[in-house]
């Protein structure tokens, strides 16, 4: 599945209320290790099924980051039902992700 | 700045390993060490191939020294703090910065850890291993880095731009660097990182307290695994993993030696050394065709 953009706007309807778990990594381009991150993301969204992937940018989506207490990135969310079911902090190897997901 | 095939950051048996065989490659190699790490404790080494006599560890590695650079490769003395990554290598130090299209990691391992309550617990809530990279989440507050030496220095230059307030902890240490003027040196020993869901202060052992939004760790000097992490690599805790051909998941950065684990012997790091050397000549080569 395409990783989507996920921002304030989108949020809630993307993430929240989302049917399926969504995973969302939060991160921002200054950061060495999320540049690493991103294509792990990519490549675990082509291999499992039944998830929604996002990435949040934290430089533009600051409140997101402050609510959810995100002090370290990249971090890790997995979402269900609107609440978080599965958190990681630092860089995730493509089995750490897939472990975070339960599969 | 002009930019190295690779540079060698450690100058034990892995480093000097790899350096033989890149130079005699052809690639230009530049090898940073800082001392002269473990080995320089090893007074005997009588388990090492073809040696009829036993040989200490400086011996050793001077002798090596001596066969790099009548091969052509750099040395130099200097300690790096950061590496980042953009299509080529950053190496920021603190008599320099460096660049390069490898690098190869080869400190040793680590050996200095902080055993404070509440530090595990917290990481990655408050806690942090990287100035440079959750510096952002601390706009106007007040943190602290943990150390006494001018890595925990370069880590608090990265945090004052931004940070509110920033103090310095050396955990009952002895401070050997130079802090920036008006930043506060707390002397004292800590008992306990405290916090509910995020840090909230520390504790000394006298009862005393400070109030922080945030901590980070930069204790002695930045190994492998610090390094690793700070450009993007995977590490288990303290040793950074690679694949069979001593790569990293960061295109172009290799590790090799007691920093990826296993035996930590002069003979496995040797040979190791000499596997991430084949590894880079490959990489080098292909980018300079590309």
């Amino acid at each position: 599945m395409a990783v989507i953009k996920i921002t304030e706007q989108n949020f809630e309807t993307e993430v929240l209320k989302s049917e399926v778990p969504v995973l969302v990594d939060f991160w921002a381009e200054w950061c060495g290790p999320c540049q690493m991150q991103g294509p792990i993301v990519d490549e675990v969204s082509e291999e499992v099924p039944g998830v929604k992937f996002g990435k949040l940018n934290v430089d533009e989506n600051m409140r997101l980051a402050q609510q959810y207490r995100v002090a370290s990135i990249p971090t890790l969310l997995v979402f269900k039902d609107g609440k978080i079911a599965a958190s990681a902090i630092g860089l995730q190897s493509k089995e750490g992700l897939k472990k975070l997901l339960g599969v | 700045m002009s930019e190295y095939d690779v540079i060698i950051v450690g100058n034990g048996p892995a480093g000097l390993s790899a350096a033989l065989y890149t130079s005699r490659a052809n690639l230009s190699t530049l090898v940073i060490g800082k001392d002269q790490g473990a080995l320089a404790k090893a007074d005997r080494i009588e388990n090492y191939f073809g040696m009829a006599e036993p040989v200490s560890g400086c011996e050793l590695v001077e002798n090596t020294k001596c066969q790099v650079k009548s091969l052509g490769a750099e040395l130099v003395t200097d300690e790096i703090f950061q590496i980042s990554w953009n299509r080529g290598f950053l190496l920021t130090g603190r008599e320099r910065n460096y660049q390069a299209k490898a690098v190869l990691l080869a400190t040793g391992a680590s050996r200095k850890k902080a055993d404070i309550k509440g530090l595990a617990e917290l990481e990655g809530r408050g806690v942090s291993y990287c100035a440079v990279c959750d510096a952002f989440f601390y706009r106007g507050r007040k943190v602290a880095v943990l150390g006494n030496e001018d890595y925990a220095v370069h880590e608090l230059n990265q945090l004052l731009p931004v940070a509110g307030q920033a103090v310095l902890l050396t955990n009952g240490l002895e401070l050997h660097a130079e802090v920036p003027e008006g930043v506060p040196v707390i002397e004292k020993k800590i008992a306990s990182v405290d916090g509910e869901d995020m840090v909230e202060g520390v504790t000394f052992t006298d009862g005393s307290a400070e109030k922080l939004d945030g901590l980070f760790v930069a204790l002695g000097s930045a190994g492998s695994a610090d390094l690793a992490r700070k450009v993007g690599a995977l590490t288990d805790g303290r040793n950074i993993q690679t694949d069979e051909t001593m790569a990293t998941n960061v295109p172009g950065l290799y590790a090799a030696g007691d920093c990826t684990g296993g035996l930590l012997q002069i003979s496995t790091a040797v040979g190791e050394g000499a596997k991430a050397a084949m590894s880079i000549i490959k990489f080098v080569r292909q980018q300079k065709k590309g």
